[in-house]
């Protein structure tokens, strides 16, 4: 085990623990900032999206993860952080713009949404949040002069700053050692890709940033016991109400990145299974963790995209056996994949409470203390449920 | 139909709707009452309670009176497994885990049945099916009546239970502090159990009575919980009348506002209700909250 001892106050100022978190991180950076050398396009294209759910994961980790409020509408600020940045880039604001803006259309109206309900504690908030993310389902395709109702959004491509090993631009600045430095259409999978990454370190970092700051630990004060929070002099109301529009800021940022993803925005694009898939992640990944909600997106799209093969590799290795028809008509049964989550779901919140990075962070532990690891370091307190009613 | 009429109409439709969404906001103000758990599977459950009943009256071809007891028998029994199995396990770990690990059992549910039965959509005929009761130069619905008759019945017995019997003085009191419950001598996790039970068996009734009023059901049936949770919030979560009564409300908000507004509106007009209620009076007509005294 690494004890890190503390010898200056700087250390607790730092962004990292010790330099051995720094370079583990900066390995995982400079492995993203080559992936597209290496992989074809459709593999970007895959990256592309566990970036941006990263990203939308990370937002939802702030309301849900560090501050405690479950929210069932995140769907709902991915959507308009989509729609408002396709609106604005169609009538010619500049990308560097538009993207922030979507955002903080996002942030404000998740602040419009908490005033009223972040009053209320656990269930109530869920359900609130709920409904708006249905109200703002139903709005989008009702208000066909800015959203095009259900016949959708086109999104537009702006030119984009890019760097490629080849020469695929329509205007090339100039080319260092094999590398070209042009302007692209943000068409290109690589070329967002790489803007994916420079939101997601953003995103990283107000989190991280946030979690150091005094307004972060009064969130989490919040999570663990609001009476105690409040007696420690914590406003609930007002830091509940920022974590919220943070959290909708940040999942607004990741919807504009979306809009480019899927380029032809529908309502349908954002129902209510986007805001279970973004919960999924978290609790996947590990509630309350920054890199969480990395490692339960990469979970998500790896399983979204391995479930179809699964369904392909039986059809065809099971297809004309008798007694394997049940086995066939199982794969293809419509609801599978919302299924496979939900059983996920189940049983990662029973068995694996701390998600992929708890299990990271005790396997570690494991090597580290070798061969003094005991179960009980990560046991969960034996707990009772106390009347919520009376809060 | 003159104007009266349709308003008359209008309005029984709403109740019987509003009924429905009454009993599965029954079904998960139960388990809050009792274990301080919000199940989001509950139209789930009621999803499945119509299942069995197709599978035991259409399927089996029972007499539909024995079908239907049979099926909230078998119900009970699902919901008490269901708890044993998973829920329990979920105890004491943050209220946010359990609605996830609710919806969760939601989506398997919604994919288990259709695969179990191998039908998309069922209907089975009921004693109420295409009837019509004649009141005071009214036709009505019986369907739509049996629902609003069988949910009165159902929630005085359900009130009766909490308010008279060893058992459901037991349940509240688990409810208000398990700790303590347990110290009393309350078999604290059989009675949870048991709660689960019963509200499978709530659910179980209200698929059956959704029958005759949907004439066709499919698995995503279950998505009008989201309405039932509106309905238990405005009457105030956590309180048995309250839940009857914003059912209806909201039962009733939709049907006028599906005819005098534009199609398409009515479940916007749900939600901002909804939404209003919050923000003017959050805990409900039926107030069950209270600060706590340190």
């Amino acid at each position: 085990m690494r004890f890190v001892f503390k010898t200056r106050y700087e250390q607790d100022l730092r962004l990292w623990r010790h330099n051995g978190d720094l370079i583990g991180y900066g390995i995982f950076l400079a492995a993203l900032l080559a992936l597209p050398i290496f992989a074809g396009v459709y593999y970007v294209g895959e990256a592309n999206l566990w970036l941006i759910y990263s990203i939308a994961a990370m937002g939802l980790m702030i309301a849900v993860g560090f501050t405690g409020m479950a929210s069932l509408g995140h769907s709902a600020f991915l959507g308009i952080g989509a729609y408002t940045h396709a609106y604005l880039l169609q009538n010619g604001v500049p990308f560097l713009v538009s993207l922030p803006l979507g955002g903080l259309l996002a942030g404000a109206i998740g602040v419009a949404v908490g005033l009223p309900t972040l009053r209320m504690h656990g269930i109530y908030l869920a359900i609130a949040t709920l409904a708006v993310a249905l109200i703002t389902q139903e709005v989008m395709s009702k208000w066909s002069s800015v959203t095009g109702g259900f016949d959708g959004l086109p999104v537009a491509a702006p030119d984009f700053l890019s760097i490629q090993p080849e020469a695929m631009y329509q205007g090339e600045w100039f080319s260092v050692g094999g590398l070209h430095v042009g302007w692209v259409e943000l068409w290109s999978p690589v070329s967002l890709y790489y803007i994916c990454i420079a939101v997601l370190v953003l995103a990283a970092l107000i989190a991280r940033n946030l979690l150091r700051s005094p307004t972060g630990r009064a969130f989490v004060a919040i999570r663990d016991s609001e009476i105690s929070a409040q007696s420690m002099g914590i406003h609930l109301a007002y830091y509940k109400t920022t974590a919220f529009g943070i959290s909708a800021f940040v999942t607004g940022l990741a919807g504009g990145l979306f809009a480019h993803q899927i380029s032809h925005l529908a309502p349908d694009a954002f129902n209510i299974f986007i805001s279970i898939e973004l919960l999924l992640i978290c609790v996947v990944g590990g509630i309350g963790t920054i890199q969480g909600a990395v490692l339960g997106a990469a979970f998500l799209i790896m399983l979204r995209s391995f479930i179809p093969i699964m369904r392909d590799e039986v059809t065809a290795g099971a297809g004309g056996v008798e007694f394997l028809a049940g086995l066939v008509r199982f794969v293809n049964s419509p609801g599978l994949e919302a299924a496979i989550f939900g059983a996920l779901l189940v049983l990662f919140i029973i068995f694996e409470p701390m998600g992929l990075y708890g299990r990271w962070l005790k396997v570690k532990t494991y090597f580290d203390l070798f061969p003094l690891y005991k179960k009980s370091t990560f046991a969960r307190q034996k707990s009772y449920v106390k009347t919520e009613r009376l809060r | 139909m003159d104007s009266v009429q349709i308003y008359i109409s209008l309005f029984v439709n709403g109740l019987a709707l509003g009924c429905i969404y009454g009993l599965i906001a029954l079904g998960f103000v139960l388990i809050y009452k009792a274990t301080e758990m919000v199940n989001f599977a509950q139209g789930d459950l009621m999803m499945v309670g119509a299942f069995i009943a197709f599978g035991l009256i259409a399927g089996f071809g029972l007499n539909f009176w024995l079908g239907f007891l049979l099926t909230v028998v078998l119900m009970i029994i699902f919901g008490f497994l269901l708890d044993v199995v998973v829920i329990r396990r979920l105890i004491g770990q943050p209220q946010f885990s359990i609605v996830m690990a609710t919806i969760g059992i939601g989506y398997v549910l919604r994919f288990v049945m259709p695969y179990a039965f191998n039908v998309e959509q069922i209907a089975f005929l009921t004693p109420f099916t295409g009837k019509a009761v004649q009141v005071a130069a009214m036709t009505l619905d019986a369907g739509k009546l049996a629902a609003v008759v069988g949910t009165l019945v159902l929630c005085a017995g359900l009130y009766m239970f909490f308010q008279r019997t060893r058992i459901g003085v037991a349940m509240q009191a688990a409810s208000q502090n398990q700790l303590a419950a347990y110290y009393m001598g309350i078999p604290v996790a059989l009675i949870f159990s048991l709660i689960w039970g019963i509200s499978a068996g709530v659910a179980a009734i209200t698929g059956v009575m959704m029958m005759p009023i949907a004439n066709v059901m499919d698995p995503s049936i279950g998505f009008i919980a989201i309405k039932a949770f509106a309905g238990a919030v405005v009457g105030g979560f956590g309180s048995i009348p309250g839940a009857l009564v914003g059912g209806i409300i909201i039962g009733l908000v939709e049907q006028f506002s599906d005819y005098l507004l534009a199609p398409g509106y009515k479940d916007i007009m749900v939600f901002s209700v909804l939404l209003a209620v919050m923000v003017v009076r959050p805990e409900g007509i039926f107030s069950q909250m209270g600060r706590k005294k340190v």
